[in-house]
């Protein structure tokens, strides 16, 4: 076995479980904190990834009071949020630190480690067959780097000048210069100390992840074997690994220009507050928003892919059918992940970008409507005469694909640089990447929790929760965005405090009061399944078969609990694709199981 | 303690709820897993087929209720502004189309198809063919797209016409400032290490070109006149946002950056089409400026080139209201304050000679 060779502690767990069937008692540190099992370290990911989505949701009820009700106050927000809400309206600055905490907080922390963090580390050795990753001993860390990551974060909620309030994004000047608002001063250091953690996190997790895909596949699980969960966690890392850098080195720069009196990003400023000329010259704010949308963009799709690959994964399951277009789907896995890193200055149509560069990212972003095209239509043709089975993971799966259709296609607005002079940065963009990027990945999530909750911990989530939760959050998610593009082809600009000011927005007053309602209804929704899951984990149904779903892949051929080393013998052998559903006439056909002599040629 | 009661409904909600979900798991376990399953598979593939029903006609209620609210109804107030409002609705019908058609395949294969007694799902792991019929089709959609996008962006972001007017435009946090050339055509130099209370954008009172240079509260622009702003910021970066124009141009600190259009109507005729006594173009800063972001109002006042003369002749160079002992209507009070209006209003009429 190849993994024996590159990693002898693997070797060794290996070694124990096969010969004597149990492995040696560890100790409560070792086996659920400093865990250096896949599995512990990915309920570790996604444990963390629940609390901070529940910080990071609850921000977004709290900014679309706001939006709602500008000019009311709740006394209640004041007890809650002190003096960020004193007389019970929440501050202008405290409004812009919730906004920018909401998307940082759900992009990298909920969308990305928790996401990506959670089922690479789950799926990645149990469906390609390995005891655990290339090296536990690293994701181990890259886990323990979120958390410092998180634990910087969320001290900077609490810090006297509050936490960093200039967007998710961060642009210089405003996030450089802390004159410019009360956010910009401690909260950024803090910010990027935090983010810089999150970098290292990543890259851990994603040379790991890569490298276990790459290296420590069973015997017979060829590339062209995998399931596309793992195509998608592979090309996710890869995405992370070569983006990543370049947003670390962005956000170096931006620590230098902030505490070195360096000049990277900063020229000719004059702050008004202060009534001063700072010395800086000659640097380009623009140069920071190619470093940040270099990894930004390829961000989105970090995001998406390991949802696409679930989706993917799941939808075949419970069509009972094998995916349609296997090696298309990879084809455009593949296409999206190259495509990825050249579009990013579609973010940029209007800081005064050369307009003949624009075109370029014109041509290229459009050209990524044509691998996904390919897969949602490859989606249809899979549930396409098959034999549904509405587990809630499939019913999210399929949500996932209503959504991505839905947003995707409002992306083709925004990537058309004619139509993104009038969009940028109104209500459009938000509800294009909300649906397409937030929403979409989070039903992918979904989907995930449900569908291999079993696996986790050995007990079933609950069916009826799962259905409720589902139907409640696929209509407010529409609720919410669906009328926001109305807003945004009114000119609305977003992450604004007030619109009651402006003759052009005023009369959307009562439409933001029925989107904060369905945000908050959306919520309580998502607080259902935070309590089905830990419910679930002591008191769910317990699981009586090893392979609940009817599913092909290795993660199943594992004992309901598995110990840390996956399988208490052998690692099984693989003798075909992961998708044999309905094929001869048979229910399905494990991965495991060796092609027969009659078996009919696809 | 209003709030305390509210949380507690919410959480007997949750309980009911809760109850109501252990029951039925607790039946189904009774009823056995394959029928539970049969059940709940009925229900929700039925779901599937009324979620797709009620949600187009929730789209098309939504669309009923707030098209008209959007600037597309009253058309675009720039004649460059036409071209992004017909590549916008074509873009919207092919992708209505799409949307349409692959939402409706999704949700309806998913009732028809769902699990039956008997019924053996299709093997069908790949073709070819199809698989080619939709790279090709939407590659070739897709590059119609890009065709008529990038020949608008081009002219939109192509050269000013030669005899537009010249207005400069500087965000600085929370506000616009406007600067026109004045009677020279020729905006003056500018240093940002100058700027004081009483110099605001840092005019270099050397440049003699500076010293005819106007500054308005509010941005006049001719209706019919192409015009070019050049944009600014002192601090931070904003954005000039002018939805009625349709487009927006970000404001970089060291780093001018321009953006032209023509206005078609002029503030009193939106006022009519739009039924708004009220009505006025604003200026929108779409970039996050900081905390008071969401109120960097500009106002654009688009009026006739007469009343646009007139305008302009209220207003005193910037340098003279900085130096009132150059201003010569202060040393000869009487007869001088006819010839500054005179001078004001040949400014105006002045071609633009300069290039930023």
């Amino acid at each position: 076995m190849s993994e024996v060779l590159l990693n002898p502690q693997v070797a060794e767990i290996g070694h124990d479980d096969a010969h004597h069937g149990h492995h040696h008692e560890e100790g409560f540190v070792s086996k659920y904190i400093f865990s250096m099992d896949h599995k512990t370290i990915s309920k570790q990911f996604l444990i963390t990834g629940i609390v901070w989505a529940i910080i990071g949701g609850l921000f977004s009820v709290f900014f679309r009071m706001q939006l709602a009700y500008p000019d009311q106050s709740f006394p209640w927000m004041e007890d809650l949020l002190g003096r960020w809400a004193e007389g019970g309206r929440i501050k202008p600055e405290f409004y812009y630190a919730l906004v920018t905490m909401h998307g940082t907080v759900l992009v990298f922390f909920v969308l990305t480690a928790g996401l990506s963090g959670t089922f690479s580390n789950l799926l990645i050795p149990l469906q390609i067959g390995a005891r655990d990753m290339a090296s536990p001993m690293l994701n181990m860390l890259s886990y323990w780097f979120f958390f410092l990551a998180s634990v910087i974060m969320l001290s900077s909620l609490f810090i006297q000048t509050g936490p960093f309030s200039g967007g998710w994004t961060a642009y210089p000047p405003l996030s450089a210069i802390g004159d410019m608002s009360p956010g910009s001063k401690l909260g950024v250091d803090l910010w990027i100390t935090s983010m810089a953690m999150f970098v290292v996190s990543s890259l851990l997790g994603g040379l790991n992840y890569i490298a276990t895909v790459l290296n420590m596949r069973t015997k017979g699980m060829s590339m062209t074997r995998l399931p596309l969960t793992i195509w998608a966690f592979f090309f996710t890392a890869v995405l992370g690994v070569l983006s990543f850098p370049v947003l670390f080195s962005g956000f170096i720069l931006l620590l230098f220009d902030r505490n070195l009196g360096t000049s990277f990003y900063l020229s000719e400023i004059f702050v008004q507050t202060t009534q001063t000329a700072l010395p800086n010259e000659g640097g380009s704010a623009i140069l920071y928003q190619h470093l940040f949308w270099f990894l930004g963009h390829p961000e989105v799709y970090i995001i998406l892919l390991p949802a696409m690959g679930m989706a993917s994964e799941i939808i075949s399951t419970n069509a009972r059918k094998p995916i349609f277009g296997y090696m298309a789907m990879v084809g455009s896995l593949f296409a999206i992940a190259i495509l990825a890193f050249l579009v990013w200055a579609h973010h940029m149509f209007v800081t005064g970008l050369n307009p003949f560069l624009g075109a370029f990212f014109v041509l290229l972003t459009l050209l990524i409507a044509v691998p996904s095209a390919i897969k949602v239509f490859n989606w249809l043709t899979t549930i396409w005469r098959g034999n549904i089975r509405f587990t809630p993971a499939m019913l999210f799966a399929l949500g996932f694909v209503s959504l991505f259709i839905s947003g995707g296609l409002t992306g083709i607005f925004l990537g058309n640089s004619a139509l993104d002079i009038h969009l940028h940065d109104t209500y459009f963009v938000i509800a294009h990447f909300h649906i397409v990027m937030g929403v979409a990945s989070f039903f992918g999530m979904f989907a995930g929790v449900y569908h291999w909750f079993p696996k986790m911990f050995g007990r079933y989530l609950n069916n009826t929760l799962g259905y409720i939760h589902f139907w409640g959050t696929i209509v407010c998610a529409y609720v919410i965005f669906w009328p926001m593009h109305y807003t945004g082809l009114a000119g609305m600009p977003r992450r604004y405090y007030d619109y009651s000011q402006w003759q052009s927005f005023k009369q959307f007053g009562d439409l933001n009061v029925v989107i904060t309602i369905a945000a908050i209804i959306s919520f309580m929704l998502q607080l259902v399944f935070v309590f089905n899951f830990f419910y679930s984990i002591f008191k769910g149904r317990r699981l009586t078969t090893q392979n609940p779903w009817g599913s092909t892949t290795l993660e199943w051929t594992t004992p309901i609990n598995a110990g840390h080393g996956n399988w208490p013998g052998e690692i099984p052998e693989v003798h075909r694709w992961a998708y044999d559903y309905g094929k001869d006439g048979k229910e399905f056909i494990p991965q495991t199981v060796p092609v027969g002599a009659d078996e009919s040629k696809h | 303690m209003n709030i305390w009661l509210l949380l507690l409904v919410i959480a007997m909600i949750f309980l009911v709820i809760f109850q109501i979900a252990k029951a039925s798991e607790y039946v189904s376990v009774l009823k056995g897993e394959k029928k539970a399953r049969e059940q709940s598979n009925r229900v929700n593939a039925f779901l599937m087929l009324a979620f797709l029903v009620l949600g187009l006609a929730g789209a098309y209620w939504c669309n009923e209720l707030l098209a008209k609210e959007t600037l597309f109804a009253q058309g675009s107030a720039s004649i460059e502004g036409e071209k992004i409002d017909s590549m916008f609705m074509l873009t919207l019908y092919i992708t209505g189309i799409v949307f349409i058609l692959t939402q409706i395949l999704l949700f309806w294969f998913s009732f028809k198809y769902q699990e039956k007694e008997g019924r053996k799902a299709y093997f069908f792991p790949h073709s070819t063919k199809l698989e080619l019929i939709w790279t090709i089709i939407p590659a070739i959609t897709l590059t119609v797209l890009v065709v008529f996008g990038l020949r608008h962006w081009f002219k939109i972001t192509g050269d000013a016409p030669k005899d537009s007017m010249l207005v400069e435009i500087t965000g600085q946090q929370f506000g616009w400032q406007y600067r026109y050339p004045g009677v020279d055509g020729v905006l003056g130099k500018k240093k940002y290490t100058l700027i004081n209370s009483g110099n605001t954008l840092g005019q270099d009172w050397a440049d003699k070109a500076n010293h005819d240079d106007l500054s308005p509260t509010v941005m006049y622009l001719v209706k019919g006149k192409p015009v070019k702003l050049v944009i600014n910021s002192k601090d931070v970066i904003h954005d000039v946002g002018l939805p009625h124009f349709r487009l927006k141009m970000d404001a970089v600190p060291g780093i001018p950056t321009t953006l032209w259009f023509t206005p078609k109507w002029t503030t009193e005729e939106m006022r009519e089409r739009t039924g708004n006594p009220e009505f006025e173009y604003e200026i929108v800063c779409d970039q996050l400026c900081g905390a008071s972001h969401y109120a960097m109002r500009g106002v654009i006042k688009v009026v006739s080139q007469a009343e646009f003369d007139v305008e302009m002749a209220k207003l005193k160079p910037t340098y003279f209201v900085a130096f009132p002992d150059k201003d010569p209507s202060n040393a000869k009070p009487a007869t001088v304050a006819a010839d500054s209006t005179k001078a004001a209003t040949a400014a105006v009429v002045a071609p633009v000679k300069a290039k930023i």
